[in-house]
């Protein structure tokens, strides 16, 4: 990571960022960028660094914030319509943690609407475009944060990722994207789309500065009862010897391109002298359908408090409550939004909460003891993210179930709460960029981050 | 036709912890601006998560023991999902699958049973005003630590119900979980009430009455009810399952909404909130914290203070800690000096935050056991005690200040009273005793004590003035 010293300002490093930033407007990857707010903690890191002082491991260096955290610093949208106008009081546990080390917000980044999606096309301020390919799509949720780390803009991004909406915006974008084990980064200040599911993590351009991120920003916070203890900085890491390929994900729901990818990693791995192992993990293929009970479930719960009553939008012109309610909750959510909020109503309806809900909870656990009986054949499972590389705009956003569909790979690693890294993977004939998902026991974070060394 | 009533009570009682369920708030909103004691998690800021406040577990540790309760190692929180501006996350965080506290029982000063099914922890909402054209939300009640108490359908009579409602305020207020203020909704009361024909088995159809909050509402709703109730099946009529409302002013019960059109809560596990797992050990070092109970304090005092004055005792924890400190032998005197001059006061409600200290009590209680003061002097020097300017001064102090030191120096009464024997004005009188008029050694008294500025002990003056006209 490019930090600033007394030679290479932090001004210097915010202003050519923010530069891109511009440059790039095109793409649609923020929904705020902040030149002056940016500039004056550029001045101020500066300042402290000709005085002599130690400013943090990420002194002046800029980073996109995806617009689902929470800080003062413009408004926090989510990309929803619903949120407009409001201004977060307080600032979330992550990004106090890299501020606190002397990293410098440049802008917020576009997502799906409260990160309801796979494209960044549920944005209510538009989609984000691929950057390899402006007709295609950024991937998502995190979409504007992938892009924003690709084109060079910044060195690092937050992201959140319920379900993939980290890893596969990475691999669509050709970076790393990590989505730590549930629990290692604290939740606190993040608009929470599934709280069982949601993870934050980062995308960035090399291992060693995922490493680094993780270093800064895991760890156990008193805000958030479901993080884990300080695991991270003390993880040792495992020499890796099996590494996994899982056989039911081989099959043509995969596209050639992706097969082939994996199989060439499998060969390097092979060639270093680790051995490849099948693994047959059939709960998986419930997985998806246990997703798309349990988070719609959580989402409805948790969008339940935008009511257009304490802050964000308000429909003008409600004649009673229930107006209020329906009318600012129909103009504020998207399609999407509005699509999961009845689907887990209706799932943890009465009469319907055990044949949906606790069942789903039951396939949850039968994933996440596949998972624990995996790692006991091999030391990190390879696998694609997606079954597809980035699809074209507008190609699946009105077929919910295509779009569900792309998620397949993904939503499993978030029902059993294990980490996963998106690793660059070489491109397609078309110059699509191609990525693959280490994926590692709970708390394997950083050996998994170090042994994707393995795989440059 | 004649039918027996069947009544469940549940019971919501605040908790007085210092912060909220789960933030970091003041939870004592009383005297406050509305919505001052509200955190970003309380106002259900996006990204907001909760807390768990240790203190509120701890308290419903006692609060379980005071009802013989079993506390469950493992409990967890769930949702519960309603859209109103009293809810800012749109959902209760509440315990609907595994709640803190399992079944017990509460016993009635009649002996009465009543079985508790479990209680559990919540958050409570905020409080809605309404006006013409809009209404206004207090947050400052948002998740104020709740415990509500369900009971078994135990209870057969509005007054049982009565007894058993005030027997829970008794048994919270003892347990030092709650205020215990009912005017202001510490404690609110759902009563559930059936009635099926005598000698039958099955249940009948019940409604529910909900929001009470004094002993006297529930037992006037039960009332109510029953009558109402009777009234339909006499007449071949159904009751129907409803929440009804309470009326204070018309003592009547109003249809609210029937159950078939009842809200679908949609509960879920709480995801934000691990299980809370407690350890046996916590459990018992917590409940060793119980103070003494109302079925304590019957054991302890039942034969040393009368029946109805300790149970008009037992309304006040703080007075009976206190009587808990004084010696056995002044107990009967200091009892009656609270339940027959503290509680009469005007001003009693303030004295109980501020009561004396034992040892001022004990003393007083000694000086008038050795006669040093007369019964009205006692009180008077009891009531002193709460005087800011006398207060923290000790009996003897405070009495001679008021100058209500008995005399009992034999030699100076006999002073006293041969002095007054010669006054001309008790001659008659010393004549009419010698003649057998008994009734007239009262106005000699008098005299003595007169001449004595009331500090002469009466009935030490009586016997020297027996002995000197006999």
């Amino acid at each position: 990571m490019k930090t600033a010293n007394k030679t290479v300002t932090a001004v210097r490093l915010v202003e050519d960022a923010l530069k891109k930033a511009h440059e790039f407007e095109d793409y649609n990857i923020f929904t705020f960028i902040d030149d002056e707010g940016a500039l004056a903690r550029a001045r101020e890191i500066d300042a402290r660094i000709a005085a002599g002082e130690d400013v943090g491991r990420l002194a002046g260096v800029p980073y996109a914030l995806k617009d689902n955290f929470l800080t003062p610093r413009g408004e926090t949208t989510a990309s929803a319509h619903i949120l407009q106008g409001f201004s977060s009081p307080v600032t979330a546990t992550a990004v106090e943690k890299l501020e606190k080390e002397g990293a410098i917000m440049i802008g917020r980044t576009n997502l799906d609407a409260f990160a309801h999606g796979s494209s960044t096309e549920n944005s209510y301020f538009g989609p984000t475009l691929n950057s390899h390919d402006k007709e295609r799509v950024a991937g998502g949720s995190s979409g504007g944060s992938a892009v924003a780390v690709a084109l060079d803009i910044v060195e690092f991004a937050t992201g959140t990722d319920t379900g993939g909406s980290i890893r596969q915006p990475a691999s669509f974008n050709g970076i790393y994207g990590l989505k730590p084990t549930y629990g290692c980064i604290s939740r606190y200040g993040v608009v929470a789309m599934a709280s069982s599911t949601d993870c934050i993590g980062f995308f960035t351009k090399t291992p060693d500065d995922m490493n680094l991120l993780m270093e800064i920003a895991s760890g156990k916070d008193s805000k958030d009862l479901t993080t884990l203890d300080d695991y991270y900085n003390d993880s040792e890491i495992k020499k890796a010897k099996k590494i996994g390929v899982i056989k039911d994900f081989d099959n043509d729901s995969v596209a050639p391109e992706i097969r082939k990818a994996l199989k060439d990693k499998c060969d390097l791995l092979k060639s270093k002298g680790y051995e490849i192992v099948e693994v047959e993990m059939p709960a998986l293929k419930y997985a998806l359908a246990a997703y798309y009970i349990i988070v719609p479930a959580e989402i409805t719960s948790n969008l339940s408090r935008y009511d257009g009553v304490r802050y964000g939008f308000r429909s003008e012109d409600s004649k009673d409550l229930e107006k209020l309610y329906a009318n600012t909750r129909d103009e504020g959510f998207m399609p999407e939004n509005k699509r999961r909020i009845m689907i887990g109503n209706f799932v943890l309806s009465s009469g319907f909460y055990d044949a949906y809900f606790l069942k789903a909870a039951k396939v949850r656990t039968l994933i996440v003891q596949e998972y624990e009986k995996a790692f006991k054949a091999c030391d990190f499972l390879l696998t694609p993210v997606a079954p597809n590389p980035a699809f074209k705009l507008g190609e699946k956003v009105n077929d919910p179930v295509a779009m569900y569909l792309e998620d397949m790979m993904s939503v499993s690693l978030n029902l059993a709460g294990v980490p996963g890294l998106a690793i660059p993977a070489g491109e397609t004939a078309e110059g699509l960029t191609l990525g693959l998902q280490l994926v590692g026991p709970r708390r394997s974070d950083k050996s998994l981050i170090e042994f994707s060394k393995e795989l440059i | 036709m004649k039918y027996t009533p069947t009544i469940g009570i549940e019971c919501h009682v605040q908790l007085c912890t210092k912060t909220k369920l789960f933030s970091e708030v003041d939870n004592d909103a009383r005297g406050k601006e509305p919505n001052s004691c509200v955190s970003p998690v309380d106002y259900a800021l996006p990204g907001m998560l909760p807390r768990l406040n240790g203190e509120a577990v701890r308290l419903c540790i006692l609060a379980g023991r005071a009802m013989n309760c079993e506390i469950n190692a493992i409990s967890r929180f769930d949702r519960k999902h309603y859209f109103y501006p009293d809810s800012p996350k749109g959902y209760q965080i509440t315990q609907f699958y595994q709640p803190i506290i399992g079944a017990g029982f509460v016993e009635l000063p009649s002996g009465t049973r009543v079985r508790i099914n479990h209680a559990h922890l919540e958050g409570d909402a905020g409080k809605l005003t309404h006006f013409d054209t809009y209404s206004l939300v207090d947050f400052n009640r948002v998740d104020t630590p709740l415990i509500e108490i369900v009971s078994e359908p135990d209870i057969h009579s509005a007054h049982d119900a009565h007894d058993y409602a005030k027997e829970l305020w008794r048994l919270m207020c003892h347990a030092g979980i709650t205020y215990g203020d009912l005017y202001n909704g510490n404690m609110r009361f759902d009563v559930n009430v059936s009635i099926a024909p005598e000698g039958s088995d099955e249940l009948g159809t019940r409604a529910e009455v909900k929001n009470l909050n004094s002993f006297r509402s529930v037992e006037r709703a039960v009332e109510y009810e029953i009558k109402r109730q009777s009234k339909l099946l006499d007449a071949g009529e159904k009751v129907v399952q409803e929440t009804r409302g309470w009326n204070d002013a018309t003592g009547e019960t109003t249809g609210q909404r029937s159950k078939e059109e009842a809200k679908d809560y949609r509960y879920m596990p709480e995801p934000d909130l691990p299980p809370l797992h407690l350890s046996n050990e916590f459990i018992e070092t917590e409940s060793k914290k119980l103070p003494m109970m109302p079925r304590d304090y019957r054991e302890k005092f039942g034969g040393i203070i009368k029946e109805d004055i300790l149970e008009i005792l037992l309304d006040y924890p703080s007075l009976m800690i206190k009587l808990n400190e004084i010696d056995e032998k002044y107990i009967t005197l200091v009892s009656n000096l609270f339940a027959s001059v503290l509680l009469a006061e005007e001003k009693s409600a303030e004295y109980l935050n501020d009561l004396p200290t034992s040892k001022q009590l004990s003393d007083l209680a000694e000086m008038n056991d050795k006669k040093e003061l007369s019964s009205t002097a006692t009180k008077e020097v009891f009531l002193k005690m709460f005087d800011p300017q006398m207060k923290g001064k000790d009996a003897k102090a405070i009495a001679k200040e008021l100058g209500v030191i008995q005399e009992n120096d034999l030699g100076a009464l006999e002073a006293i009273v041969d002095t007054v024997l010669k006054k001309p004005e008790t001659q008659k009188a010393q004549e009419d005793f010698r003649n057998g008029e008994e009734k007239v050694i009262g106005f000699l008294v008098g005299q003595v004590m007169k001449e004595s500025h009331g500090k002469a002990n009466p009935s030490a003056v009586q016997e020297i003035l027996r002995k000197k006209l006999s």
